[in-house]
């Protein structure tokens, strides 16, 4: 072994280190993994809605319900938000506070939007009989889409309280650190609608 | 069709017409309170005196600041370790009182005798004993032990998130404490430890015991799977300069294995538990029998996370048996690189074989077969390191101290578990063997003689480090050979019970031939409680003689890893200066090339604060669920506004960190040289 052969030359290497040590700043490669953690979370709701889907129970089918009209727009408002988040992010690196917040109340708005359609969507499926009790299939619909719906709400929660705080003490290393995780989380949002559309809306109303 | 908790208020007349006191307490009434159960009134007046002597002792000692201070709102990686070690001991004791009170009742249970528990009480009691012992008792040991360990392991001075740590544990605590509150307020879930639907449905579970598992269960979810996400960041960036993966300590190794699986499967069990909970209390679809629901689908996702949770204890123990071996031989582990690789097999295999747990379901000869296989290679890469074990011992000078007999116990033992792993791997044997006492015996044994005795191997291994004194040997090693003769006797019988055919969780018996078999259990359990009554004396003995145990080397046991380069107890910030590594055995490897320790040139250390916010958002969480449990929506609305409110509230603090002076650091270290060399 390589490590017998050097303690036989006698050889004193250093053991410590005489300077202050600073290890790499975890937080991206944690909040990354929290993200994947959430991910999972996604995928046994994706997985339930692939088993469960088609079981109508005799009620109402995604051609029945789906407005695919409504929803178009619905994805473009959260296809926006990301962009606007995006610009954020930029006036951040360009350090331009108002510029920054000015983009991340756009971001909010949309974020916003994006839910006010989601809820009269349900609303109206609700007022139409076909709530989250009626079938397994719905059951999955709303468990899924209401699920993404709440990590929105905790988006713009998080959002406008970041706001306060960027406007209270400026674009810091910590508040700058802070964006960066709720940019992740924002995007990621964004990915996990991008699969509620195509699989749930798109293929649902393909049958 | 089903009730859900929503329509027992659409139900009545006028939604006005509910009474003040059921808007203000939901369904909880006095009947709640189990006052006509002789045997909980006598805990509950044991556990009420016992804690009001405890509050009374703390109070007229005047330890409330320093518990406050120095230990709860602590950030420090060793003190919330110890936390997690106390509460799994305090758990297990709980948890080890299901387990006998099962074995008495099953052993006189015979011929007409009902014994002493009712079928409602005894469903309670196995429900609470495997709850407990997986969730509350085995993963905050494992996760005191990482806790405790890893930092020191890899040379860093604290985790990557300290306060997420000290909110992890708080969770963990509260989950514990909701699972607690059910004993004495409402009833447990009677429905086995994995609560499988329709049983755990509204229907056919409509009390609040279902419920108590679910949110116990969903507030220490969240500890855990935050606190394997700061481990792994923690194992990823922290390592001491020159640690490569590849150098890394296999404890360290083992964490990280056991911290990935946690993150890639407790959002699966949050998930599955949140889909039960909106079929009762919501009034969804997804494992009821009617409407388009299915319940094997949550059999499916629960043990997509079960059976990898089974790796998670299981690995940090072998992790710990990689330690305790090579110190005890006086050796490089043998094989190194393939226990690495075997413990990153292990870590991907445990996640394809979950459908080996129910066979029996029906889906036909080819999924079964290919479970059945993946199941059977896990006994390879665990093989390999058994042998890893024995080679690593072949030709090493070893000192039978505790913690090698209890590694070598574990061989033995762990053995056996894993061939009848191997035999219910067979998808026609268990057909026959599924659900049976046989099943019992073989968990038991692999997580008794695999998991407990690593930990108890682990405790003896690292007091010293924590506490700066060994732990008495004559009473550990009455521990261990009571735990060890006790389980052969306790679960060798299940194996023959089960061959015979005896199915789990029955509370009473015709067969009087069969009583003969459950009497030795008994016996056998009556063992083991001998066995923890010397844990526990041994840790009163050594508290006694702490002065002629004292370690004042910082390395009693001639170690080979980093942790023990430190003093005992380590200093807050673990190392003056951070190590720099050449060798997996970095220690052994310091110790000989002629390393010295440091005496000047101390530097002031950058060390995050303390807080008390994880404390107050676990109790917020237990108070929510507690509200949630007995539907007092007002409370719960109100908690979860708190719950956030304290969350936002805690983000503007930017004031986190501190230095310990320079003076201060050359302090401590110089205390320790003045140690060091009275010594000799």
């Amino acid at each position: 072994m390589s490590a017998t052969q050097v303690h036989d030359t006698g050889e004193k290497p250093t053991f410590y280190l005489t300077e202050d040590h600073h290890p790499e700043n975890s937080t991206m490669l944690g909040f990354w993994l929290y993200l994947m953690s959430d991910c999972l979370i996604f995928a046994v709701l994706f997985a339930t809605h692939g088993v469960l889907g088609r079981n109508y129970a005799a009620g109402p089918s995604p051609a029945d319900l789906f407005d695919l009209s409504l929803v178009a727009i619905n994805t473009a408002m959260l296809l926006l938000s990301s962009i606007t988040y995006g610009f954020a992010m930029l006036q951040m690196e360009r350090n331009a506070k108002m510029e920054t917040l000015v983009w991340l109340g756009i971001t909010g708005v949309f974020g916003a939007a994006f839910l006010a359609l989601e809820l009269y969507e349900f609303y109206h499926l609700i007022h139409e009989g076909a709530g989250p009790t009626r079938s397994a299939f719905l059951s999955s619909f709303f468990t899924l889409v209401g699920t993404h719906g709440l990590h929105v709400t905790f988006g713009i929660i998080w959002l406008v309280t970041l706001m306060v705080q960027v406007r209270k003490h400026g674009l810091t290393h910590e508040n700058r650190r802070r964006l960066m995780c709720l940019s992740m989380f924002w995007h990621f949002l964004d990915v996990i609608w991008i699969g509620v559309f195509s699989f749930v809306y798109l293929l649902g109303v393909l049958g | 069709m089903h009730r859900a908790a929503y329509e027992t208020i659409l139900d009545d007349p006028m939604f006005g017409d509910i009474s003040l006191t059921q808007f203000l307490f939901g369904r909880l009434t006095w009947e709640a309170i189990p006052y006509h159960e002789p045997i909980l009134v006598v805990t509950f007046a044991v556990v009420a005196l016992g804690g009001i002597a405890l509050l009374g002792l703390i109070t007229k000692f005047k330890l409330w600041g320093y518990l406050w201070h120095e230990w709860f709102t602590s950030v420090d990686h060793k003190k919330i370790g110890i936390m997690y070690i106390i509460l799994a001991i305090i758990m297990l004791l709980r948890g080890f009182a299901d387990a006998i009170m099962m074995r008495i009742q099953q052993a006189i249970a015979f011929g007409g005798n009902e014994g002493y528990l009712n079928p409602h009480h005894y469903d309670q009691i196995f429900t609470a004993h495997g709850v407990i012992m997986i969730f509350f008792v085995a993963m905050p040991f494992v996760t005191g032990f990482m806790n405790y360990v890893v930092p020191l392991q890899i040379g860093a001075r604290d985790v990557s998130f300290p306060f997420l740590n000290n909110f992890s544990f708080w969770m963990t605590t509260g989950g514990a404490v909701i699972i607690m509150m059910s004993l004495f307020v409402g009833e447990f879930a009677r429905t086995g430890w994995l609560a499988y639907p329709p049983l755990s449905g509204a229907d056919y579970s409509p009390g609040v015991g279902v419920d108590y598992y679910i949110w116990g269960l969903q507030v220490a979810g969240v500890g855990t799977t935050l606190s394997g996400i700061n481990l792994i960041a923690t194992i990823v960036k922290m390592r001491a300069p020159g640690m490569t993966f590849m150098k890394m300590p296999v404890f360290t190794w083992t964490s990280l294995c056991t911290n990935i699986l946690i993150v890639a499967t407790f959002p699966i069990l949050t998930a599955t538990l949140a889909l039960l909970s909106l079929d009762r209390y919501v009034g969804t679809n997804f494992f009821t029998n009617d409407l388009g629901g299915n319940p094997m689908m949550y059999i499916n996702l629960i043990w997509i996370w079960g059976h990898p949770e089974v790796y998670i204890l299981v690995l940090p123990a072998f992790g710990i048996f990689s330690e305790v071996v090579a110190t005890f031989c006086g050796k490089r582990l043998f094989g190194y690189t393939s226990m690495v690789y075997a413990t990153c097999v292990i870590m991907i295999l445990s996640y394809i074989v979950w459908l080996h747990h129910f066979f029996t379901m029906g889906s036909g000869a080819s999924v079964n077969a290919f479970f059945g296989i993946t199941t059977m290679i896990i006994s390879i890469p665990t093989g390999a390191k058994m042998f890893n074990w024995l080679f690593t011992m072949y030709r090493g000078r070893i000192r039978y101290e505790v913690p090698m007999l209890w590694t070598v116990g574990f061989m033995v033992t762990f053995v056996i578990g894993g061939m009848t792993g191997v035999m219910l791997a067979i998808p026609p044997a268990d057909f026959v063997l599924h659900n049976s006492l046989f099943l019992i015996a073989h968990f038991h044994n692999v997580i008794i003689g695999g998991v407990l005795f690593g930990l108890m191997a682990g405790v003896v291994y690292w007091f010293p480090k924590a506490f700066g004194y060994k732990l008495d040997p004559f009473w550990g090693k009455m521990s261990f050979w009571f735990w060890q003769i006790g389980f052969f006797f306790a679960f060798m019988p299940l194996y023959v019970l089960g061959l015979m055919g005896v199915t789990r969780r029955v509370s009473q018996f015709e067969d009087p031939t069969l009583q003969i078999w459950f009497v030795i259990a008994a016996f056998g359990a009556a063992l083991i409680a001998l066995g923890i009554a010397s844990f526990v004396i041994q840790l009163v003995v050594s508290f006694f003689k702490r002065d002629e145990l004292r370690v004042t080397s910082g390395d009693p046991w001639d170690g080979r890893t980093l942790e023990w380069s430190t003093s005992s107890p380590p200093p807050d910030y673990n190392f003056a200066f951070t190590p720099v590594v050449h060798d997996h055995d970095s220690w052994y490897d310091m110790k000989s090339r002629g390393y010295e320790r440091p005496l000047e040139g101390f530097k002031p250390i950058h060390m995050p604060k303390n807080t008390g916010t994880g404390v107050v958002l676990s109790a917020i969480s237990v108070v929510l669920a507690f509200a949630l449990i007995w539907y007092i929506w007002w409370l719960a609305a109100l908690s979860f506004i708190a719950l956030i409110a304290v969350s936002i509230a805690h983000t503007f603090n930017y004031d986190r960190d501190f230095f310990i002076s320079a003076e201060t650091v050359t302090a401590t270290e110089d205390a320790r040289t003045k140690l060091l060399a009275e010594r000799t």
